[in-house]
């Protein structure tokens, strides 16, 4: 076991160095940067145009640019953002924190909403729970949650003239100021992705419901209930973690519209920016980061596994 | 190409919709507050950027994000009196300049009761310290518009009073170039130390010192105390406590931070649709100011690719817009609206409208305007022409602005496709000179034809990096550089009436669309703060304050 765990950390190294080359070369197939975007209609001769690529090394051969950052990589110096010519650090540090928070709230009410509903739904099969549950779910799934969030905010204004406060408040400054803030955009991506693991904790469900021992358990006389939840549900819950997991990954970076509709300060908006801009240094780092969560969460899901089905075993 | 197609079709429904739509009823645009009103001193404005500043150094960027919220940290030499944005006034300077006979020699007095936030005295130091790096930066320092100085020869300071600014030859902009909102006056000592230090520091002699700025956020300031502005009745300038600038990118948040009255303003300007809402939901709680904006589009053909090097394809392409048509649709669905040349419309430069119309694709009867540029792609052996429209994917303006000349276009027989790109590729395009015909654009700060004449110089001189019509042409540089030295106001004017009919008609390098017009809905609690012609002047918030 310790091996496989040595060996998957381990394998997170090349992995990371493939993103960082793709993500490399691929912002730089990407025509333009960041000088003639900065003084897009502006009349600045071209001479200035010149030497700000310079001071920003974006004058030298590509690889020797590559081979400057991966130096800093290496002195786990992610560098300075060419746009504010701030840390890279500093950048990403201000927006996680908002960005995290709302991937664990929006996560533990998709938990919350969906696997009650998925595990009723299942229950209640071909009845009109289920029928309600599944219209509910598809509704979840056919619309964006950036939408749902922009009819929020104009529902709240329109009848109570209010919408979240713009400015981010630590949740442990002003739980209330944070919530405040959070509960909006966490309802919309919470019941968007509630309607996945929903319908993942249904067919789940349902396919255990049918096995063997779920029959013998019957047979025996447990309660229902106790058949539901100990035999049924906890052996259709790892295709439900995996979702959720792999969806929180994706929480974190990739709420670009939503934070954009609410205002957030967040990593997903701090990506699209950096994109806009041409900030390779940022690009990079974001992708980085992001890609290291994807692999980090992906092995801990690995990890759970074990904890929740004893059959399996890592050698 | 479906999606443009989409877009297509939507904006010309939103055009035909606007043409048929009555003009918004309810709050008719206003100006809140009134001249007898006293200033109430006290409260915080909250108000939003649309964007996040580079580097904080004002010589150094270009760009409005950095203006709004850091210009309430610093002065200037001059600046454009609030009350009347076509007036420049003396700011840290005493008077306004003693100029030689010659033309040649300014002299300022400078005030003497002027500190800086840390509470040291502003001297001539700081202000030959802060020109001499605008105008002669050294090696590794960036200055863009060091090029807008070019006639200065030297700064000198005599005495801690009074600065010397000593001129090459006579310049006609160089006063008032003195009032850039860009030319924060900053420390002597602190750029003695480094010269790079207020790229990422804030300290100036401004009405507000900096407090705090998170980034992707916000910015703060508050009250400086010890700032030197009083009013007209002796009070003690900014009366704001405080603001607080909120960085809003997204165009419907911004508008629902102003409705949630989250925010009071946002200076750089709303389109016509977002007024009406704002003025439907608000009411009365709502002010409205507008005006002319020295921003506009120009269509750009690449004069280096054929046919494009033939001037009668390039009369044709301006002959086909009828941009008075165009004007009275697209001032209902975007924040474009005047007719004009090359100097803004109603400006102090601007052409009467009867000489205008003279200049080809400027007259009114926009059917024979049409039946010309027919005529003028036939004889060029060009009546089926066809190439791609660069354009930058920015809706407003850039988009609306772009079909509305296609459609024209393909009224002439003119087959153009929308070529849109993100922005940062668009410009690399423009600067490779890889296009047929491009929407370009331009703002500036002034009605000033030294800046809005800019694009105008030869493509390997001046115009390097600036003129992507990309013609070389000695007869006009000299007529730019002639107007640019005659220091008489009505002289220069005809002059650059001169320019507008060779630039646009004779040759037909490169010409405007439509100017933009300025749109800025507030809540009315904010008052003493007057829109001008541009986005970047009267920024420090000095007189500004909130009433009930």
């Amino acid at each position: 076991m310790r091996r496989y765990v040595v060996g998957r950390l381990l394998l997170m190294i090349p992995t990371l160095i493939g993103v960082a080359i793709l993500t490399f070369v691929i912002m730089r197939a990407v025509p333009g940067d960041i000088v003639a975007l900065k003084y897009a209609g502006s009349p600045v001769p071209q001479s200035v145009i010149d030497e700000e690529r310079h001071q920003l090394g974006l004058d030298k051969p590509m690889w020797e640019q590559f081979t400057d950052w991966m130096g800093e990589i290496a002195r786990f110096d992610l560098g300075t953002s060419l746009w504010t010519g701030h840390s890279v650090v500093d950048e990403i540090v201000v927006r996680f924190p908002l960005s995290l928070e709302l991937a664990i709230i929006a996560t533990l009410l998709a938990i919350v909403i969906a696997i009650p509903l998925g595990v009723l739904a299942a229950v209640r099969q071909d009845t009109w729970v289920d029928y309600a549950i599944r219209v509910f779910s598809i509704g979840g799934l056919a619309l964006p949650s950036f939408w749902i969030g922009l009819l929020m905010v104009l529902a709240t204004i329109t009848f109570f003239g209010w919408a979240p406060p713009l400015v981010f408040t630590a949740i442990t400054e002003d739980p209330i100021a944070n919530l405040s803030q959070m509960i909006l955009p966490a309802l919309s991506v919470g019941y968007r992705y509630s309607a996945v693991s929903m319908r993942m904790t249904r067919s789940t469900v349902l396919e255990v419901l049918r096995e063997d021992y779920v029959r013998t358990a019957r047979a025996k006389g447990v309660q229902e209930s106790l058949v539901v939840m100990r035999h049924a549900l906890r052996n259709a819950l790892l295709p439900v973690i995996t979702v959720i997991s792999l969806e929180f990954a994706f929480l974190i970076g990739g709420l670009v519209v939503t934070e954009q509709v609410f205002n957030l300060n967040g990593i997903g908006k701090l990506l699209v920016d950096a994109v806009a801009h041409r900030d390779y240094t940022l690009i990079q780092a974001l992708v980085l980061l992001l890609a290291s969560v994807f692999v980090l969460i992906n092995f801990v899901v690995d990890m759970v596994y074990v904890v929740l089905d004893p059959r399996i075993r890592y050698s | 190409m479906f999606n443009r197609q989409i877009a297509a079709i939507s904006v010309a429904l939103a055009l035909l919709l606007a043409a048929c739509t009555p003009a918004p009823k309810g709050n008719a645009p206003t100006q809140s507050g009134s001249a007898a009103e006293q200033p109430q001193p006290g409260g915080t404005l909250t108000f939003i950027v649309n964007a996040e500043p580079p580097s904080f150094d004002g010589h150094r960027e270009t760009t409005f994000a950095l203006l709004h919220p850091i210009a309430p940290h610093y002065s200037t030499l001059y600046k454009f009196d609030p009350n009347d944005l076509t007036k420049v006034v003396a700011d840290v300077a005493a008077a306004m300049p003693e100029i030689s006979a010659d033309k040649l020699t300014y002299t300022i007095k400078l005030r003497t009761d002027v500190k800086f936030h840390d509470g040291s005295k502003m001297t001539s130091d700081d202000i030959v310290a802060t020109y001499q790096k605008i105008i002669f930066p050294p090696t590794g320092v960036l200055s863009p518009r060091a090029g807008a100085y070019a006639a200065v020869d030297a700064i000198t300071n005599p005495a801690p009073d009074s600065v010397v600014f000593k001129l090459k030859y006579p310049s006609a902009s160089f006063a008032t170039n003195l009032a850039s909102p860009w030319n924060f006056i900053y420390s002597a000592a602190k750029l003695k130390t480094d010269i790079h230090w207020y790229e990422k520091n804030i300290m100036g002699t401004g009405p507000f010192t900096y407090v705090s700025n998170t980034k992707g956020q916000d910015w703060i300031g508050k009250k400086f105390p010890d700032y030197f502005g009083k009013d007209k009745n002796g009070v003690q300038l900014p009366y704001l406590d405080g603001y607080k600038a909120l960085i809003i990118t997204d165009a419907n948040a911004e508008v629902n931070a102003i409705r949630s009255k989250q925010a009071a303003i946002e200076f750089r300007g709303f389109t016509p649709q977002q007024r009406d809402t704002l003025s439907s939901a608000l009411g009365t709680s709502l002010a409205i100011q507008e005006a002319p904006w020295i921003c506009v589009n120009y269509v750009v053909p690449n004069t280096k690719k054929p046919p494009f090097d033939d001037v009668r394809v390039r009369q044709a392409l301006t002959l086909a817009i009828d941009r008075y048509a165009g004007s009275t649709s697209l001032q209902k669905i975007t924040i474009v609206k005047d007719v004009g040349g090359l100097m803004r419309p109603h400006g102090p430069f601007a052409q009467a409208d009867a000489d205008l119309q003279k200049i080809a694709g400027f007259g009114t009867d926009g059917a024979a305007n049409k039946a010309k540029a027919k005529q003028l792609l036939a004889d060029a052996g060009q009546p089926n022409l066809t190439f791609k429209f660069l354009n930058r994917n920015i809706t407003t303006p850039y988009e609306p602005v772009a079909l509305f000349v296609l459609d024209q276009w393909k009224q002439v027989g003119i087959n153009a496709t929308h070529d849109v790109k993100e922005t940062s590729a668009y410009q690399a395009d423009l600067r490779a000179g890889n296009f047929e015909v491009a929407l370009d654009f331009n703002c500036d700060f002034l009605d000033e034809p030294d800046l809005q004449l800019a694009k105008f110089w030869s493509a390997t001189g001046l115009g390097k990096g600036l003129n992507f019509a990309y013609y070389d042409d000695p007869t006009l540089d000299k007529m730019i550089d002639g107007q640019s030295r005659e220091t008489d106001p009505a002289k220069r004017k005809a002059l650059v009436g001169d320019i507008e009919k060779y630039a646009m008609d004779t040759k037909a390098y490169q010409y405007p669309v439509l100017w933009w017009y300025r749109i800025i809905p507030y809540l009315n609690t904010v008052r003493g703060w007057r829109i001008g012609s541009n986005h970047y002047t009267n920024q420090d918030l000095e007189t500004v304050w909130l009433g009930k």
